[in-house]
């Protein structure tokens, strides 16, 4: 079970987190100039890496706000947390 | 009563001064407190304890630990029992009851065995071989297999036992409380870190328990109980006994399971049976031991035949020699210590080691006194009968030991101790996700890297640290160390050393598989590897030749290391039998997952308290008091128990919903609506974001009028519905269905938080704040106008509105809005004054003879109006122009959530499932929900599937049957004739309609 740190609430079980995919997926400005595919990409596309991910967690049973989680898939190791709109940390796994 | 044949006079951890007495097959035998049930029944000469899983062979006790394949026995009865316990592992109490498992009749004569039909119905792979048969065959052999092939009885009834669950943090984690673990507790403990200490026994030593060490001049027991004080005068030491640690997972988070009262027996104490404790360490010690290698001979799972380090164990720590006259059989110079401890405590011993010449202290010690030693043979058979082994034979090997020659020489003895040397216990540090690499000198896997995220020091003989000497200087590094990792530095500190008589330590010779007269697996013996599941080396071979050769794929096919015991014993054995028939060098590092838990969990012990009442939490609204005195039936809906009906005397569900109905079209009903989510929305943008939350416009809505919305998701398709109210520009009442209201608060917050985070808009659940009563009914103007102050005629609080005023004197918010169709008033209050208000509305309702309504009559009023529920006519496939509700998408709003995906291909193509009205052939004849319509019905399937029927009840107000369905091109079958395939295989005419049954 991972210890993720909220970056409000700081270290916490992740029994009290819940994820939520992945992070920096923004919502098009104007859905109605996309092509087919491209907003497909939008709705159903997700990048799924082997390895560093960049994705969004809600604390849940805490101070419910939502933040970003940069963990590697393969092992869980957690980079980093961070809050919407902060710069993307640049992780070399 | 038998007597304790086999217990020795010598000093061990056993009470003699305290006699228990316990049934073992119905037969009263007798043991001393401290005893195990193995060790209890091998003092009273009981060998013959199980019937094996597959074959039923007789087998005995294998082993004194958690690595135990054989010994499974059935503890006590009734709703005590418990199958699968190791023998090796319960601890005896006056009245303990235990039983063999697997046999029928009795384990001395079992109609399973008598016939050697299972050798050939059941080669490895046999259950995917006979699922691969015809059908019907499988049916047949079904009942036979399972009745044959069991792993003893699950109670039938409650367990009456109470189990405990708690969490801890701690700076060190040390598991095992061998001379390892100990030295690691006392060195952190000294560095002043909080340490817990786990030891699945029910005291501190680990190997010590089961030797004849020597340190600093004394037994090593007395050194364990010095330490043992000294660990207890430590304040922040938790030594915790009795206690497996069963997984280990990320981040340091490791479960561990404490027998808290079991050893005083089921009805003796008040304590929790068992305590599953959930620990969060900063650093981790395992100090998990090793545990004694198996030869794999012919017939090598005999009763009687059995670790050397177990025959060391009964002696030593129960005071018990399980037999009168010992052969050992090794490939190292372990067996030796075996014998000449055998020899110490009275026994006759022979060692048959697979080496030739063995040289070394342990070796000539044996040799020196008088110990016969027969060199570079093996054991070829054991002459078994009436549950005893009367001898075994013995025959040289050939150079490379894959064949035997010459004649067999007999040898008369009752028990063979086998040496394979030692495999360390890796499996906590591999669930944690270190790697291990076999180590060609000790040939075993050994821990390698430990994972990033669990930091963890291994210490003594899990690491194939073999000496005690070295063992000792470890555990005190790795207590050092990891205090220091945990923030507990101290500088200087180092490790007093101990006076520790150890000998030398040879490696095995690499051979654990031994050749018999004819080759493996085509004469009448067996080479078991895998006891627990009956699996032999000719499976192995018979896998690799069917093409199961990835090792994966092997333990599934034979089953091997499937047990309940995780193949400790048999795992390595499997490798190697595996790489030797590739070919393959085992260094090549082939290892299977080791998955938590290390030794079985109960189902009690995961629950603890979580259990009837406490298993879910129920919400009740605060007028759940009157529905209980009204009888209500309830129903759960998400979290919350709802009245479903309120049957009157003598009245099923069915008449007290058409009542129910009935009274609300005619004079009026009143339901608990309290349940509904409910969201508070204030701030500049609400507005702004409800257009973007639904489909409709929201720019003109004034202060006091109500809208229906329906929510999308990005894909376009319907998840909630509801109506908001506006109570001031900058302030809005939203609801939601009752089970949907935390994805909708969810929802709404994400893109606040995340991609609109400029909004001003404040999202605040108050779903509890308010109590509701949904008045309902023709009638209901008329029972409210004299309760409220507020004005009720059509022009001062028209449809779709909301007032604020008093209810019978309480401060309310009254919606005019309907789900049933009728004229409706929806009444909120602070929740504090629900009930208040529902008595109050009961009771001037009762000249228009009200009717308090449940859930089951409100699905169908609004059915009969084609009014949807999300969640049963809806399920995330379906578009607002798919439920024909084109009406409420805005063409005019540049966006909203969902808005460009109706566009895609896939939502705009025509012939889509669309939601229609159903009408039975047979107007009483109600269609089971999920029914699939399809176009025309065949005597059996395929047939062309349309969809199915979403929600279907008894319409009193129609006179007759109705039904929603999403079908394939619905709009276009209006009026049409399909048919439902029902479960009884028959069909059912119906027409295709308009959804609105009742204008």
């Amino acid at each position: 079970m991972l210890i993720i740190t909220c970056p409000w609430c700081g270290q916490r079980d992740q029994s009290e987190f819940t994820a939520h995919g992945e992070a920096h997926v923004a919502r098009p400005e104007h859905p109605e100039q996309l092509t087919e595919s491209q907003w497909g990409d939008y709705v159903f596309f997700r990048s799924n890496p082997k390895g560093v991910h960049h994705e969004r967690w809600v604390h849940t049973h805490g101070c419910r706000r939502w933040f970003n989680v940069v963990r590697d898939t393969v092992t869980d190791h957690i980079f980093a947390t961070y809050r919407p709109g902060e710069r993307k940390p640049e992780i070399k796994g | 009563m038998s007597v304790q044949q086999f217990r020795l006079e010598r000093e061990s951890t056993i009470n003699r001064s305290r006699v228990i007495r316990f049934w073992f097959n119905d037969t009263a035998h007798e043991g001393y407190q401290g005893d195990t049930l193995a060790s209890a029944l091998l003092a009273n000469g009981v060998r013959l304890v199980a019937r094996s899983f597959k074959y039923h062979r007789p087998r005995g006790i294998y082993t004194a630990g958690p690595e135990e394949p054989n010994a499974l026995v059935q503890l006590e009865e009734g709703a005590y029992t418990e199958p699968n316990r190791r023998a090796t592992e319960i601890e005896i109490y006056d009245g303990l009851r235990a039983r063999s498992q697997n046999c029928w009749p009795s384990v001395d004569f079992d109609l399973g065995a008598a016939s050697s039909f299972f050798d050939r119905l059941l080669p490895a792979g046999f259950y995917y071989k006979t699922f691969m048969w015809p059908r019907s065959f499988w049916m047949l052999y079904e009942k036979y297999i399972r009745r044959a092939a069991g792993l003893g009885r699950s109670p039938m009834e409650a367990d009456p036992d109470c189990y405990d669950k708690t969490y801890a943090h701690c700076d060190v984690l040390i598991v095992g409380g061998g001379p390892a673990g100990i030295q690691a507790a006392r060195a952190a403990g000294l560095a002043g870190a909080r340490v817990i200490l786990a030891d699945e026994r029910p005291g501190l030593g680990g190997s010590l328990l089961g030797e004849k060490y020597v340190i600093n001049d004394r037994p090593a027991m007395d050194w364990v109980d010095e330490r043992k004080s000294e660990l207890s005068d430590m304040p922040e030491v938790c030594v915790l006994t009795r206690t497996t640690v069963t997984g280990y997972y990320d981040y340091n988070f490791l479960v561990a399971n404490e027998r808290v009262s079991e050893h005083l027996g089921p009805h003796n104490s008040g304590a929790p049976k068992e305590r599953l404790w959930k620990i969060r360490a900063r650093h981790v010690v395992l100090a998990t031991g090793a545990i004694e290698r198996p030869l794999v001979f012919a017939d090598c799972d005999r009763p009687g035949v059995m670790l050397s380090s177990a025959i060391r164990n009964y002696i030593h720590r129960f005071s018990v020699l399980p037999g009168k006259r010992f052969v050992i059989l090794t490939n190292n110079d372990t067996g030796y210590r075996t014998a000449l401890d055998i020899l110490d405590a009275g026994g006759m011993v022979a060692v048959i080691d697979i080496r030739s010449h063995p040289a070394g202290e342990l070796p000539d010690t044996a040799r020196n006194t008088g110990i016969r030693v027969l060199e570079a043979r093996t054991i070829t058979a054991v002459n078994y009968a009436k549950g005893t082994i009367r001898s075994v034979e013995v025959m040289q090997l050939s150079e490379d030991c894959t064949q035997v020659t010459g004649n067999a020489e007999r040898i008369r003895c009752d028990t063979v101790g086998v040496s394979g040397g030692w495999n360390p216990t890796v499996h906590l540090f591999s669930q944690g996700r270190g790697t291990l690499r076999f180590c060609e000198r000790n040939q075993c896997f050994v821990p390698d890297r430990p994972s990033r995220n669990n930091p963890v020091t291994l210490a003594g003989s899990c690491r194939a640290t073999w000496r005690l000497g070295d063992c000792l200087k470890e555990g005190f590094d790795a207590g050092i160390s990891a205090a220091g990792e945990a923030g507990f530095a101290m500088p200087g500190m180092t490790h007093e050393e101990d006076a520790v008589q150890d000998t030398d330590h040879h490696e095995p010779r690499p051979v654990w598989i031994l050749p018999c007269e004819h080759p493996i697996g085509q004469g009448r013996k067996k080479h078991f590897h895998e006891m627990q599941n009956d699996a032999t080396i000719a499976d192995i071979a018979l896998a690799d030749r069917e093409g199961f050769s990835s090792i994966e794929h092997l333990k599934r096919y034979t089953t091997t290391g499937m047990g309940t015991d995780q193949g400790k014993l048999s795992n390595l054995n499997a490798l190697l039998a595996l790489s030797e028939i590739q070919g393959v060098p085992m260094s090549g590092g082939r290892v299977t997952t080791y998955r938590p838990p290390y030794t079985p969990l109960t189902m009690g012990s995961i629950v603890g308290h979580d259990r009837r009442d406490l298993f879910l939490q129920r919400r009740k609204t605060p007028i759940h008091s009157w529905h209980d005195r009204a009888g209500a039936v309830y129903e759960d809906v998400g979290d919350w128990e709802r009245p479903r009906y309120y049957p009157g005397p003598a009245e099923t569900m069915h008449d007290a919903v058409q009542r129910e109905c009935l009274a609300v079209r005619q004079s009026c009903g009143l339901l608990d609506a309290s349940t509904l989510g409910k969201i508070d929305l204030q701030g500049r943008n609400c507005r702004w974001l409800l257009n973007m939350l639904y489909t409709n416009a929201w720019d003109n809505l004034s202060a006091g009028r109500c809208r229906y919305g329906l929510m999308l998701n990005e894909h376009g398709m319907v998840f909630d519905d509801g109506v908001t109210t506006c109570l001031d520009d900058n302030h809005y009442h939203m609801t939601t269905t009752t089970g949907g209201a935390a994805r909708v608060m969810n929802w709404i917050e994400e893109w606040l938080q995340t991609e609109w985070p400029d909004l001003e808009v404040f999202a605040t659940s108050v779903t509890e704040q308010w109590a509701v009563a949904s008045l309902s009914g023709p009638n209901a103007r008329a029972l409210l106008s004299g309760l409220t102050d507020v004005p009720l005629d059509d022009a001062s609080f028209p449809f779709m509105s909301c007032r604020n005023g008093t209810v019978a004197g309480i401060p309310a918010r009254i919606f005019r809005i309907s789900f049933t169709g009728e004229l409706s008033f929806e009444i909120n209050v602070p929740a504090r004054y629900g009930l208040a208000l529902w008595k109050a509305l009961m009771d001037a309702g009762e000249e228009y003879r009200i009717c308090p309504y449940g859930t089951e009559a409100m699905h169908v009023l609004r059915a009969e109006k084609g009014f949807i529920i999300a969640g049963q006519d809806t399920d995330g496939t379906v578009t607002p122009m798919d439920l024909g509700m084109d009406w409420i998408v805005s063409r005019k709003k540049e966006d909203f959530l969902g808005k460009r995906s109706f566009d895609r291909t896939d939502t705009a193509r025509p012939g889509r499932k669309q939601l229609v009205g159903l009408l039975t052939e047979d107007p009483e004849f109600v269609i089971p929900e999920g029914t699939h319509v399809v176009k025309a019905m065949k005597n059996a399937p395929p047939m062309e599937m349309l969809g199915h029927v979403s929600s279907s009840y008894m319409s009193p107000n129609t006179g007759r049957s109705i039904a929603l369905a999403l079908i394939a091109d619905g709009f276009n079958l209006k009026g049409q004739t399909l048919s439902v395939a029902l479960m009884n295989g028959t069909g059912h005419h119906v027409t295709v309609t308009d959804p609105v049954f009742l204008r």
